[in-house]
């Protein structure tokens, strides 16, 4: 019965970290970008890079917390532009195809040796260079609190004040979305998801729409960075193509082009596993799989999970079969 | 066909393609006159003043809470120990001593402030042909804190400017050249994968995502076959490029012809290739481990021939994947089921019209692509020693270069476009670090996508 209790425990203090609402809130980005829009964004991890390197750097050269975020979403902002103006014309696997080696590109430049100096190479930038301004901001009192079986410092580095916030931003964008969603704005890009020649017949600017929602989608994608960062370190190897991977599993889990699913099936996606790790880690013997291949095999089911979801239930947990039809 | 205009490219394109390419440019002008000046300031001191320091005490340094260590092994490139290399360590308030490597290939240096330490090698005192990997990383900063070891290592190679140029006074006609070389080894590698990629696309339709699995795949059981249990090299090509193509076989009957056969979109297959993807990435680590391994061990032979001086390796891989090129090129162009695949390429339904069996067309494309992919895996493997979980998840990015400037969908397109981006590629080293080849390959791809996106051999009506 123990063993249960602290399973469950563990799993909704997983459910409700920070790193789910960073992923929660990148899910959030890119279902503005293929549940909304149709795009196929590969490299959603590039604008949580982006937006990481951009607020870190920035603290690190003694700017204030507000400029960072600023300079990391004007960061992301540029990068979707320079990869949406050469492929949102065309079909939409090259915009995947470019954006996957956009993130790439931007990952191994970030981690290269010469610009150490600056981004840290592919030892990154420590949590403790940056983080400091934005726990300063908090208001909660020194100290730990206990809600239940949560308990956190107020305003340490992995604490509630981080918490708060996180969670904080994706019910904002949650809201956002929702209210995008029912707005003219929302019922255009839908259409072009559906059928851009349609939409361009009723006289729409289909590229300036399509501009538009890459361009909030990577915004979303570097305040989920920062988020990401704020209670670790920034590691551009954590943050490449597998990152962008699991964002889409995650939003395809929960089901895209619904208001809840990014967030759903984030916090699923990190239960699911740890409950597989630890599942596996407890009762299977080290001799079968050791814990760093009980890891590798919950991102195995990972994989297969995306194939099975995607063929069968390709509208996810809350979707609706009718509504999205992968027209694209 | 959607919205594309052909002919002269908009003056608003021409102006934003200069602008992003002079950005780029930019960036790493900035950054490679910032960093090596920044660097040379910092080690200048060190020089002058080892000079005049005593020699570096030569017991080995332990650590207390009073003092730390930076030290680390210098392995040569048959990872034996390489003693007698001077490295030089400069810190705050003056730091500066000089350690050699013993016997053993060991250095230490202890410190008695903790701070921000620069670590470098004389390259001066390196073994004769022996040449630091990567030269432009001889120097280093570390940050040494007190009663802790920092571990610093350099590696050594047999042949200069293996990976990275040590700066640009290198360029070199003789280096150009040899630079070319690597260039048409790498592109005839890529373009081994990537046909099989473009002809997956044209026959169906699909961007597979997880075609550098394939690769890897490839390389992976290369290493299972000859190193651990010991097979001849050749027969190990043979079997595993028949394992590969059986992969593709079986992909295509267990996976993608139901798909087709339940309508499933595009967008929604090209998913199932990225699911695939990290499934087999994450099983390979499972069951290889994170770590790189070589699929035949002990040193490569090296032949100069021409003023290139090529691993044999890579003069029997670019001679093997030139012939099976040029077989595959004449089976397409000249057999029966060539044309057939051709046909289906150009049109589906009329090809299915006028008695193709397009599935049985689809089945052999697979087949075909898997078995090309992994014999490239096992010559990649060959020829950079070496294959780990995501080699050919680095080599996808190249291959999609590859096929998008030959024009997606067409088999000879893909072919130049990966001998281009091959060269391209490799002749960035000459006045780039290595970290940054990549991006040329993108920042040849979105060129392309500006002003011609159907590529060089495709046709617009694919592309909008």
């Amino acid at each position: 019965m123990d063993y249960i209790l602290n399973l469950l425990s563990s799993l909704t203090q997983e459910a409700l970290a920070p790193t789910t609402a960073a992923f929660a809130l990148a899910a959030i980005g890119l279902n503005v970008h293929f549940g909304l829009t149709g795009l196929i964004n590969m490299g959603q991890a590039a604008f949580l890079l982006l937006g990481a390197y951009g607020f870190a750097i920035s603290i690190t050269n003694g700017l204030p917390f507000v400029m960072a975020v600023l300079v990391a979403l004007a960061v992301a902002i540029v990068f979707a532009v320079i990869l949406g103006i050469p492929t949102l014309r065309l079909r939409g696997d090259y915009l995947a195809i470019v954006t996957i080696s956009g993130a790439e590109i931007i990952r191994m430049v970030g981690r290269s040796s010469l610009l150490t100096s600056t981004t840290g190479g592919s030892n990154g930038i420590a949590g403790s260079a940056y983080r400091d301004p934005f726990n300063a901001l908090s208001p909660l009192p020194d100290g730990t609190t206990t809600i239940l079986w949560f308990s956190y410092s107020n305003n340490g580095v992995n604490g509630w004040w981080i918490r708060i916030a996180a969670w904080g931003l994706v019910a904002l964008f949650t809201l956002v979305l929702f209210l995008l969603m029912r707005s003219p704005w929302g019922r255009v890009v839908k259409a072009i998801r559906e059928d851009e020649d349609a939409v361009r017949s009723l006289g729409k600017n289909v590229y300036s729409y399509k501009m538009q929602a890459l361009v909030f989608g990577g915004a979303l994608g570097a305040i989920a960075g920062i988020i990401y960062v704020l209670p670790s370190s920034v590691q551009p190897d954590a943050m490449g193509r597998s990152m962008t991977f699991f964002i889409w599993t995650a939003l395809i889990l929960g089901g895209a082009a619904t208001v809840f699913g990014p967030v759903l099936g984030a916090v699923l996606f990190f239960v699911v596993r740890l409950f597989i790790r630890t599942l596996a880690g407890d009762f299977i013997p080290d001799s079968i799989m050791n814990a760093q291949q009980a890891e590798q095999f919950s991102y195995v089911l990972v994989g297969v999970a995306l194939m099975l979801l995607i063929v069968f239930r390709p509208q996810g947990l809350l979707g609706n079969k009718k509504e999205l039809t992968f027209s694209v | 066909m959607r919205r594309f205009r052909r002919g002269a490219p908009g003056r608003n394109r021409l102006v934003l393609a200069a602008v992003l390419f002079l950005a780029f440019l930019a960036t790493f002008a900035v950054d490679w006159a910032v960093s090596p000046s920044a660097e040379a300031a910092t080690s200048s001191p060190s020089a002058s003043s080892s000079a005049s320091t005593a020699p570096a005490s030569t017991g080995p340094c332990a650590v207390s809470p009073t003092n730390g260590c930076i030290r680390g092994t210098i392995l040569d490139s048959e990872r034996k120990p390489a003693s007698g290399i001077a490295v030089d360590v400069a810190g705050p308030g003056g730091f500066a001593q000089t350690a050699t490597t013993d016997d053993t290939g060991r250095w230490s240096v202890s410190v008695a402030t903790a701070g921000q330490y620069t670590v470098s090698v004389d390259q001066g005192s390196l073994p004769k042909g022996q040449y630091l990997t990567n030269a432009a990383d001889a120097e280093r900063k570390v940050n040494a804190t007190l009663n802790a070891n920092v571990g610093q290592i350099f590696q050594l190679s047999d042949q200069q400017g293996a990976t990275t140029a040590d700066d640009s006074s290198s360029f070199s006609a003789a280096r150009a050249w040899q630079q070319l070389a690597s260039g048409i080894r790498l592109g005839l590698l890529i373009a081994l994968a990537s046909v099989g990629l473009s002809l997956i696309y044209g026959t169906t339709g699909l961007s597979s995502f997880s075609h550098g699995e394939q690769v890897t795949l490839g390389g992976l059981l290369a290493y299972v076959f000859a190193n651990q249990l010991g097979w001849n090299i050749w027969v190990t090509g043979i079997v595993v490029t028949l394992l590969c193509a059986a992969t593709g076989y079986l992909q295509d009957a267990a996976i993608w012809k139901p798909l087709r056969r339940r309508r499933i979109s595009l967008t929604q297959l090209m998913i199932v290739t990225i699911g695939l993807s990290i499934a087999a990435q994450y099983a390979f680590q499972y069951f290889f481990g994170a770590s790189t391994v070589r699929i035949q061990q002990g040193n490569p032979e090296t032949v100069t021939f021409a003023g290139l001086t090529l691993t044999v390796q890579s003069y029997v891989a670019m001679a093997i994947a030139l012939v099976v090129l040029v077989g595959t090129g004449l089976f397409l162009a000249k057999t029966r089921f060539g044309r057939a695949t051709r046909a289906v390429s150009d049109n589906p339904a009329l090809a299915a019209a006028s008695g193709i069996d397009v599935d049985r067309v689809i089945r052999f494309v697979w087949t075909l692509a898997a078995g090309l992919a992994g014999l490239s895996g096992v010559m990649l493997g060959l020829v950079l020693n070496g294959v780990n979980w995501q080699t050919g998840l680095q080599l996808l990015l190249l291959m999609f270069a590859s096929v998008t400037l030959g024009g997606l969908g067409t088999a000879y397109g893909a072919l130049v476009g990966s001998m281009i981006i091959g060269i391209v590629v490799e002749l960035t080293n000459l006045v780039l670090p290595g970290d940054f080849k990549y991006a040329t390959a993108l920042v040849i791809l979105i060129l392309i996508l500006l002003f011609r996106p159907q590529g060089i051999f495709g046709r617009a009506e694919r592309i909008g």
